[in-house]
């Protein structure tokens, strides 16, 4: 059974229609990519798998259960995580407590031991507190877990909101053009980051990018859309060969 | 030699028994004072003031400053409270029972009000900032219309003759009861969950933290903390009417919150106490006492033209010291900044490099 399978989905902002007949099938482990123009529904795809959209038509199932019409804290807290095309860090507050934030749907005491500091209170702060440091290190921040986010260099960031989205322990880690900003040394290291953190987490990985080295070199399949619509899915050898796409990317003439 | 006597301070306050020990301290002298009187009524009163605006402005931080939202409903929640308190002393209570069952009297009217906050909650999902502001602001008026407009409860009169029954003592142990109360949610994950609503409302609930949930717990233990103020409030003046709750007495406790620092409990503490003081302080009267003790020949207060107008000269003063508070320090004295000892130890541990000099806690606050 797939992880996740989006089904006819459709969007439309008034009259303009951001996304058509949308499908998409993913299995546990899968690492795929999704490409196209600026303005072609990328984000949007994210923004309806995550329920910051509510579909105008179609059906998302995940692990068999219908995400449409849940809130974005019921799908996050099914372990679907994703980081932000403009990093939208909490940005006045600290790294830890970046981290310490998403562990949200996964702390368990209720308000009243919260009030008064008792009972599992205690317990489950140490362990956030915990598991939040070790993912700081697993991602080099450690140092750093003190300093306000705003201050981290832009790369820091970039990991940080890897690192914030994994203290999530999704199943399913949608990245939103993690690259962009970078130059060709970090994007390496990207996508070795990438690689190391799929296999430890056991990660399903949905990608946006526009780089090509990142997408072209990482990715096992990929969805090209433009204007809304599918043009092709496929390895990134078929992708390369395929006529729509590069009558999308380099113009008509460029095919003949 | 000063930094010697830094690093002693930083240490003493690090230390675990800083805060247990003040408290204990100031429960004492909450006891001692009334009992031996150590201090004149009208010092005791200026005190007993001091807690109830501690507790309302660190409850108004919490939406606030913490939250980053703007209510005005403050004086809306004290007047629940108030009312449903002094009703309940002076039509179910036993006059015998009195001083063991005011604090019921008191509760009940925090829980009311606790209800109340649960509404006013509800707008908050779909509305943000200014209009917020508005829509806490019409809570307001609809709670002074209905009480003018209930003639059972005195309507426009107000209600008169409720027995005093807060005290000094009482009213400190309210006050750090509360205040402990607040500070504990603001070091949990729905605390945590409160920052991040004001960073990034959509990014919070994208980083798994139901807003929704967080927004009305806030809001209802803000009303919990107005409501028994409120309460307190009225077992105190014996005396109140719907135009006690007006906006200029939430104007007040904005004041109180933005001028001590916003995020901050221990700026709630500072800015409810200066404002409190200095406004005492400014009375022709208390200046003239301060400075009794100068010969006349040589000062008389009263002759003093400055000391004798100082009754309208104060309407002038405190506005201007706030303007230039706000050009100063434009968050407040302690805006996102935490007094130490209110941070728990565990998260003063667990963050930065150097723990002696930062902690860089929520709002990344710097210590003091």
């Amino acid at each position: 059974m797939p992880l996740l399978t989006a089904s006819k989905l459709r969007h439309s902002f008034g009259g303009l229609c951001a996304l058509a007949d949308f499908n998409l099938e993913l299995h546990q482990g899968d690492l795929m990519g999704i490409i196209g123009p600026n303005g072609a529904g990328k984000t949007t795809v994210f923004n309806l798998i995550t329920g910051v959209y509510r579909a105008t038509e179609g059906s998302i199932r995940y692990r068999g259960a219908e995400l449409v019409g849940l809130t974005p804290h019921q799908i996050t807290a099914r372990r679907i995580a994703r980081t932000f095309q403009n990093i939208r860090l909490f940005r006045d507050l600290s790294v830890l407590d970046n981290i310490r934030i998403a562990h949200y749907s996964q702390t368990r005491y209720s308000p009243f031991e919260a009030l008064l500091h008792l009972g599992r209170y205690r317990r489950e702060e140490q362990r956030i507190i915990d598991h939040s440091r070790s993912l700081l290190a697993l991602f080099k921040l450690e140092a750093l877990a003190g300093e306000t986010a705003r201050n981290l260099p832009y790369g820091s960031q970039r990991r940080l909101e890897i690192a914030r989205a994994l203290a999530i322990g999704p199943e399913l880690l949608l990245l939103d053009e993690p690259a962009a900003g970078m130059n060709p040394a970090e994007i390496d290291q990207l996508m070795e980051l990438i690689c190391k953190i799929r296999g430890q987490f056991e990660l399903t990985v949905l990608l946006i990018e526009h780089q090509m080295k990142l997408v072209m070199g990482i990715c096992e399949r990929i969805k090209v859309l433009d204007f809304g619509e599918t043009l092709a899915e496929g390895t990134p050898e078929a992708i390369q060969n395929d006529p729509w796409v590069m009558k999308a990317y380099l113009g008509e003439g460029a095919v003949e | 030699m000063i930094a010697a006597i830094k690093k002693h301070w930083n240490r003493t306050l690090d230390a675990r028994w800083t805060l247990p020990a003040g408290l204990a301290v100031g429960m004492v002298l909450a006891f001692a004072i009334p009992h031996f009187g150590l201090l004149n009524n009208y010092v005791q009163l200026v005190l007993i003031y001091v807690g109830i605006n501690i507790i309302l402005a660190t409850s108004l931080n919490l939406v606030n400053g913490y939250m980053g939202e703007f209510s005005l409903a403050h004086a809306g929640f004290m007047a629940v409270g108030a009312y449903s308190s002094a009703l309940l002393t002076m039509k179910v209570l036993p006059v015998a029972a009195y001083p063991a069952l005011f604090h019921l009297a008191i509760l009940a009217g925090g829980l009311i009000t606790a209800l109340l906050g649960l509404l006013v909650a509800l707008p908050s999902f779909k509305v943000r900032g200014d209009y917020l502001a508005i829509v806490t602001l019409a809570f307001l008026m609809i709670v002074k219309s209905a009480l003018e407009n209930i003639d059972a409860i005195g309507g426009p009169r107000g209600i008169s003759g409720i027995p005093r029954l807060t005290t000094l003592p009482w009213v400190f142990c309210w006050t750090t009861a509360l205040v402990w109360l607040i500070r504990n949610f603001v070091y949990s994950c729905y605390g945590r969950g409160v920052l991040a609503i004001r960073e990034d409302e959509i990014a919070s609930e994208l980083m798994s933290v139901n807003t929704r949930r967080v927004k009305v717990l806030a809001f209802m233990l803000s009303a919990f903390c107005a409501g028994i103020a409120g309460a307190l409030f009225a077992h105190l003046l014996q005396f109140i009417s719907p135009r006690v709750f007006d906006v200029v007495k939430t104007t007040e406790i904005l004041i109180m919150v933005y001028l001590g620092g916003i995020a901050s409990i221990g700026g709630s503490i500072l800015g409810a106490t200066l404002y409190t003081v200095m406004l005492e302080l400014l009375r022709p009267s208390t200046v003239a006492g301060l400075l009794s003790w100068l010969p006349a020949v040589v000062f008389d207060p009263l002759d003093h033209y400055f000391i004798r107008h100082l009754g309208v000269l104060r309407m002038i003063i405190m506005p201007l010291a706030l303007v230039l508070v706000m050009l100063f320090w434009p968050r407040g004295i302690l805006g996102l900044r935490e007094f130490r000892g209110f941070i728990p130890q565990r998260d003063r541990r667990s963050h930065g490099t150097a723990p002696l000099r930062r902690t860089n806690t929520h709002a990344a606050a710097d210590s003091l």
